[in-house]
Formats: structure tokens, sequence, C-alpha cells
């Protein structure tokens, strides 16, 4: 940081080469500038917490029934109420967020490393293993998605590790199309060649010059399909693939409730999609602050 | 009786709102231009001169507004006008043409329908005589078959050939002022005549005013009647165009005019400061190649060939039917040269003569179709492009690329950068040697030490240009091939570039290849030129004698293509 205070460049080429600011200056003039940003941000922070600390937090045992207090309604005692079976709908509802999170998380994480390798491939190499990735996404994309999730679950069977497989599967083409378009665009670039003159193998350009480059657009990418991917588990649940009762977990909780809505007790359905609601709606919102976060244009 | 002038800039401002507070790209500036006249507007880059034009037009972006000042078009004040009398005034008064005409016309539609669009708008034509007025603009600005070309497409023509469609939609409605913002960058030098021609002889014709932004004063003193230096957003001098040639009053003036190659210069002279300054290394010989040695490279009969796209369609193939499969295009027609030791070899041409897939195929990016290309008693055209990473050659062949912004990995400090060949392929490891070697090959290149922990966007066009630089040469390769290092770079950067190229040469005993297609600089750097078109050698000799008598017809045409200033 010396440095740069000590070496300025003569005030023709400041305007073309600022000075860098850090990371967190840049991410409070992000934040001030659209407050939105910042929200989005705290409510991701919030769930991050509810994921880690949740099962501690809660004041009731989210599984414990009590038949005695169900179906009251939202009060002082059970600020969400209570369910069918007398279970405290804000315990389970915020319980629910670390599986439903981590479902998210890992089935991102999954796609991520699938997709954007084999989208990178593609987009680098060209030829045949273009064509392959190109139809494999093809073929993905000619199923209804959720169709198809549904049908990955019933076939490798019904548990949370092949929601996160049906999850990841089903995004696969987000991924792969995007890393190609990106890798394709920087094959020819100047500083890919100068590496390939210093001696670099195609494995090492593909790792220190093409992928560094991708990550700002992978990552915007990735918040973007988390929401989607906490829908998604929650809507396979909802019709009763992967998780299964009596497991808080925001989609069951949803179906379960919906039987109830007819009969006037709204909060057993309403509070799980609210929860499940925000998250989705924060997921997105992040994508656009990372997106002015990393976007290298923003930092004028 | 002093006519008024129909565009005046009176001390004008214009502030850009930053992060780090208000920038003034523009102090106080004052420019008129008078009816009928061609102002040129010189600056390197970061002068405020396209910031200037954009106040004018009213196209600044959101961050940027007038201070102060006064912009007067025929008597009406433009910094004050509702933006309704702009969006009036913008094309049917003043038109604006920019650098990269393929950028400002719409890929999707046919040029003849982007012409119809701007007649319509401005109630030239009605939709019966719009065709007609159309193919009529695309034949004033001599355009061959106009009636074909009213169908094409953008990517169909070529990039002089889409600055005439830019100049015809910008003359359609007859406008009093043309803005012309670098409109010829990036295009050839024969090229770019007959864009200038064309633009001086229309304007000239129907008497219209014309500003022409350019950071080369050449081509300003030789198309303009007015020029206007800018520095870092003020106006430094204002003449005649031949007056500021023949005495330039500012010092910057100077400097510019100084830093432009031309002809009966040598490299020195490009440089602001006196020779005698600095004795030691004025003193650094011209490193003439030793006649009769074997030389380092001899290329012979390279060819490179590209299967052109099939045609005839699907069915047709499958069922069989193909047609005749036709020639391949070949980029690079059977060439033969050789590069002595301690020699820089100029490589001429305009775009698409194949002087880069040349340079690819020596620097063994690429393969060669057929030809050999033998480097110090070796055939590497025979090791495959994807094995030559772990050959021994490898490290003795590098090369410095055109864009320095572009050849830099974003993600990567300037020592990361450097320092790359040397992890790869070099002898040193540990962390404080290669911090000594990058720190030498800094100093070698005249980057500040200091710099080097920097990310290519902290640094300047020079400095990259210098990163770049100290890569090419970290491994002490014996060929470099130069592709236009210094076509991204303003002239005074480009003089102390050139200079340093020179005397690295000198002191490591590098052969260049040096591929450009600006001849002035040829001139001034190589030893011996080789005149490339369409894939064949036209011409080649000594420098000397190919751009000072030149035999090839091709070659004279380059060279009466070159603005020269009035001298």
């Amino acid at each position: 940081m010396n440095d740069m205070t000590k070496v300025e460049p003569p005030p023709a080429l400041r305007f073309e080469a600022p000075p860098s600011t850090s990371i967190w200056a840049h991410a409070r003039h992000i934040v001030a500038e659209n407050p939105v940003t910042g929200l989005a941000f705290g409510l991701f922070a919030l769930i991050v917490l509810a994921a880690i600390l949740g099962p501690s937090l809660v004041p009731y045992d989210p599984l414990a029934s009590n038949t005695n207090a169900a179906l009251q309604g939202p009060s002082a005692r059970h600020w969400f109420g209570t369910d069918q079976l007398g279970r405290d709908i804000f315990s389970r509802v915020i319980v629910a967020t670390r599986l439903d999170f981590t479902i998210a998380v890992c089935s991102v994480a999954l796609v991520f490393a699938m997709g954007g390798l084999a989208g990178v491939m593609a987009g680098f190499y060209g030829g045949w293993v273009d064509k392959l990735v190109g139809r494999i996404a093809d073929t993905i994309m000619a199923f209804p998605l959720f169709v198809l999730a549904m049908g990955i679950v019933a076939a490798l069977g019904n548990s949370v590790t092949n929601i996160v497989i049906a999850t990841a599967i089903i995004n696969f083409p987000l991924y792969a199309r995007v890393a190609r378009a990106e890798a394709n665009v920087r094959r020819e670039a100047g500083f890919v060649q100068a590496a390939r003159l210093s001696g670099n193998s195609d494995w090492r350009l593909l790792l220190t010059q093409i992928v560094p480059n991708i990550m700002p657009i992978m990552a915007v990418q990735m918040s973007l399909t988390m929401g989607y991917a906490i829908l998604n588990a929650a809507g396979l649940s909802f019709i009763g693939l992967g998780v299964r009762p009596p497991t808080p977990e925001w989609g069951i909780m949803v179906a379960e409730g919906a039987s109830f809505i007819v009969s006037g007790e709204w909060w057993i359905a309403f509070f799980p999609g609210l929860a499940l609601m925000t998250a989705v709606f924060c997921f997105n919102l992040l994508g656009d602050g990372v997106r002015d976060l990393v976007d290298p244009q923003r930092r004028n | 009786m002093i006519p008024v002038p129909l565009l005046d800039i009176r001390n004008l401002t214009v502030e850009f709102a930053t992060r780090r507070g208000t920038v003034k790209a523009v102090k106080a500036i004052d420019i008129s231009v008078g009816k009928g006249e061609t102002v040129a507007i010189v600056g390197e880059s970061g002068s405020g001169k396209s910031v200037t034009s954009y106040a004018v037009v009213r196209i600044l972006d959101r961050a940027g507004k007038v201070a102060e000042g006064s912009i007067t078009f025929s008597g009406m004040d433009l910094v004050s006008a509702p933006e309704s009398q702009m969006r009036d005034l913008r094309g049917r008064e003043i038109s604006m043409i920019f650098q990269n005409p393929r950028a400002a016309l719409n890929p999707i539609r046919k040029v003849g329908k982007q012409i119809e669009d701007v007649l319509l708008e401005h109630v030239q034509a009605t939709r019966a005589t719009a065709r007609e007025k159309a193919i009529e603009a695309l034949e004033k600005v001599k355009i061959a078959r106009p009636q074909e070309r009213y169908d094409a497409y953008p990517f169909e023509l070529s990039g002089g050939m889409c600055q005439r469609v830019v100049i015809a939609l910008a003359l359609a409605c007859q406008p009093q002022l043309l803005i012309a913002d670098e409109p010829t960058t990036g295009l050839d030098v024969t090229t770019q005549k007959a864009v200038m021609d064309l633009i001086v002889e229309l304007t000239r014709e129907r008497g219209m005013s014309t500003i022409l932004i350019t950071h080369d004063l050449g081509l300003a003193a030789a198309y303009c009647d007015k020029v206007v230096v800018m520095e870092k957003g003020v106006v430094v001098e204002t003449a005649a165009a031949g007056e500021i040639f023949r005495n330039p009053q500012h010092p910057y003036t100077r400097k510019l005019m100084k830093a432009t190659p031309r002809i009966g210069m040598s490299l020195r002279d490009l440089l602001p400061d006196a020779p005698k300054a600095q004795p030691a290394q004025a003193a650094v010989p011209r490193s003439a190649p030793v006649p009769g040695a074997e030389p380092l490279m001899r290329v012979e009969n390279l060819v490179k060939e590209y299967p052109r796209p099939a045609t005839g369609s699907l069915l047709a193939k499958l069922m069989g039917k193909a047609e005749p499969e036709k020639p391949a295009f070949r980029a690079v027609d059977g060439i033969s040269f050789t590069v002595a030791r301690g020699e820089t070899l100029g490589l001429v041409g305009e775009s698409g003569c194949g002087k880069s897939t040349t340079s690819m195929m020596i620097t063994r990016l690429i393969d060669p179709s057929a030809g050999r290309i033998i480097f110090d008693g070796m055939d590497i055209g025979a090791i495959p492009a994807k094995q030559f990473a772990a050959s021994p050659h490898r490290r003795r062949i590098q090369m410095v690329f055109q864009d320095p912004t572009d050849s830099l990995n974003p993600r990567f400090t300037a020592e990361r950068a450097i320092v790359d060949p040397i992890l790869r392929m070099g002898s040193i490891s540990g962390r404080d040697a290669l911090r000594a070697r990058c720190e030498e090959l800094a100093r070698l290149v005249g980057l500040p030490v200091e710099l080097i922990d920097r990310f290519p966007h902290q640094l300047s066009g020079g400095q990259k240009a210098r990163v770049g630089i100290a890569r090419a040469i970290a491994l002490d390769p014996d060929l470099v091939i130069l592709d236009e290092p210094t076509a991204a770079l303003d002239v005074s950067v480009q003089a102390v570039v050139l200079n340093l190229l020179e005397e690295l040469k000198g002191r490591l005993g590098m052969s260049y290849l040096f591929v450009s297609h600006d001849l002035n600089v040829v001139r001034l750097l190589c030893d011996r030129v080789i005149v490339m078109r369409t894939g064949a050698i036209v011409e080649q000799g000594t420098a000397e004698e190919v751009l000072g008598d030149p035999k090839a017809e091709y070659t004279k045409e380059l060279l009466t293509a070159i603005p020269h200033p009035p001298l």
C-alpha cells in the first residue's frame, strides 16, 4: 500500500490507472449507491446465522408435539403459531434453514464444479469436446426441468443426497453455457497466447489464465441459482420427494399446512412459505450486488 | 469584417463526478470553427479532445457535465438547449463519425435500410423516395455497385467500406458541421487515405465545417486548415496547419512533433531531451548484422492454408452430392526469408496480408501447412505446436504483443506476469531469486521497481508495454517477434518504447522480427524490410532501398498513402 502513495503516475495517466480501492471501501460504495444490495447482504448474513446457530437458538424442540397446543394462531408464546401436532412453527422454520441452505449450497457447489469445468473445456478446446458438452446441455434443456428433477430423485432413490444431485443436474446447462461462452472469448486473448509462449501446458493455461478470469461471472451465476436451488428442493419435498416428515423443511411444511388453509389456519403454510420467499428473494438480489462488486467497470 | 463562426466554444469546462471527487476533463477552452473550415483537435489520450466533441453534441455520459462556459452553434446556445431540440440537431445539423465503424452500424440491419432510417427520421425523404435517396448517398461516398451494397450487412463489408457507409449516414441530411472522432484509426494506410480524401472532398463540395479529432499530427496537418493542440484538458496552441509545423510555439507541441516519426530522423531524435544529455546511452551503436554468417532463422516456402467452409446444402451433402471441394484459402502463400543474428527485420503489410499468421507460425503457436522454419540449424516447423511448449527451443523465441492491456492477465501482478516464463522454463527458483531477477528485468526495461506488485489495471499504457517487454526478454531469447508493439500507445510513449527496444537489442544480442503497418516506424527501427500482400512477399531488401526507392507498385502505393506534414 505504501508503494501506491509513493509513486503517483503522471497526471495524464491517472485517469486511466486509478490506484486500487480496498474491497471494503468498494463494498461500502456499492451499498451506499444501492441500499437494496445492503438489504440483500443483511438477509444473507441472517440466513447463514440461522443455518449455523438455528437449533441452539430456538425456544422449542422442532420435533416435539404437544396436542394440547395444536393449531394455535400466532401469539407471544408461539410467534408463528403451532401446527396440527402442536409443534412450534417458528422453531421449525428456523431449524429448517440449515437443511434447505445446505441442499442449495451443496448442489450449487456440485454444479459449479461439473458445469464450470465442462463449459471451460468446451470453450477452450472446441471441436468434439464442445459438441459433446453442448449436446448434453441440450438434452437436459429438452425436459421440463422440474419434471426431470422428479424423475432423477425417483430413479436414484428418495434421499437428500439425490435431491442435491438432481438440482445440480438441472442447473448444468446454465453453468456449462456461461462458462463455455466466457472461456471461448478468452481462448485467443493476448495474455493466453503470451502464457503459451511462456511454456505453459494447456491444463495450466486453463487453471491459471482462464478460470480465474471467469470466476466473477460464475460467482454471479452461483448466487442467482442458489435461490432457484432452494425453491427446487422445497418443491421436491412439497410433492413428497426427498426430505420426509417429520424433518422440518420449508417445502414439507407448506405442503402440510396447505390442507389447513381452507379451514382458516393460514399460518401453518404461510410462515414457511414466507421464509422460502425471503430466501429466494435474498439470493436474487444478492446476484445484482455481487455483479456490482466484481464488475471492474463499476470501480470508477 | 470578421465572420461569425459556425461553432463557438468559449471558456468551456467539463467536469466528471468520480468516486475521488470531481475531475475536470476539459478546462476553460476556447475553440471556434468557421463556416467551411476544417479544424483538427490533436492530443494524446486523456487530453480531453473527445470529451470536447461529446460536449458539443451533448452526449457526455451520466457522470459528466458542462460546468462552465458556452457552446454556440449558429447563434444557438447548445449548453442550455432542451433535449428535444438537441435530438433534432444531431444528425441533421451536426453529425459525428466514430472510431470503430463496425461498432457504429447496426450489425443485423442492411446498410441501405440504416441510411433510410436517418433520412426518414429527419424528414429528408418519404417512404417512396427513401430507397432511391439511400442509394444516391452510397454513390456519393464512392461505394462501387451501390444497388447491390444497399442489401449488404455490415459484416459483409470491409472496415474501409463500413467507414464509408458511416460517412454516408453522417452526411445523409446535409449537416453543417461534421465531427470525425479518430475516423481512420484502425484502418490501413491506403484505406485511411481514401477515407480522408473522401471526407475532405465531400465537405468542401458542400461547404461544410469539419472537426477532425486525432492523435496523428501528420494527418491533422495534411487535411486541416487549423490545428488545435490539447494537453490534459487545456488548449495549449491554436494555429494554421502550415504555421504550426514551421513555427510551433508551445513546448508540448514541439514535443509531440518531435515524437512523430518522419523521414530523415533517427530513433534518438524522437525523444524530447537532447541526445547529448545521455552520452552513455546515445553511444549504443546500431548493432549491425554480421555479414556472411549463418542466419539465425531461415524460413523456406512457408504456407498456411485454411479450408474454405463447405458449400451446398446439408441434404446434398448427406446424399453424397456435395459440390467439388474448393481450393483451400492460402493465408500465407509460400514465403521465404532469413533473419540474421542481431538483425531487425521488418514485416510490413496491410491487414489480411498474412503477416500475423506468419508471426504466429514462427512463434509456433500454429502449425504451418507446408514449408520449413529452420531456427539455428533445426527445423522447428516440424515440431507440432502442441508439443512446442516442452521444446528447449520454446524459450529462445518470444513475442511482444500488440495490445499491452490484452496481453496481460488481469489477475496477475506485473511481477507474476514477468516471472511466468521463468517459472515454466527458467533455471531460477526460490522466491528471493525470482524477485531479484524480476527487479533486474524491471530496471532493464525502465519500469519503476515499486510498480511490479501492481495489477495491470493500476498501470498506464506505457508501463504495461514495459511489463510485456520484460516478460518477453525474461529468458534471454534469441529472437523476439514484435507484433505492432506500439500501435496502441501515444506517440510520445511510442518514442520511448522504440528507443528502449533498440537499446535492449544491442545489450542482449537479440534479433527482432518487427511486424507493423506503420512504415515510418519501420524505417526507424529496421535493418531490412519485407513487404507482404495477400500472403506473398512483394518486395524485400534493406530499409533504405525498399522505403527510399521502392521497386514494387504496391510499396509505392503504401508510401504515398502516409500523410506527410507540410515541410
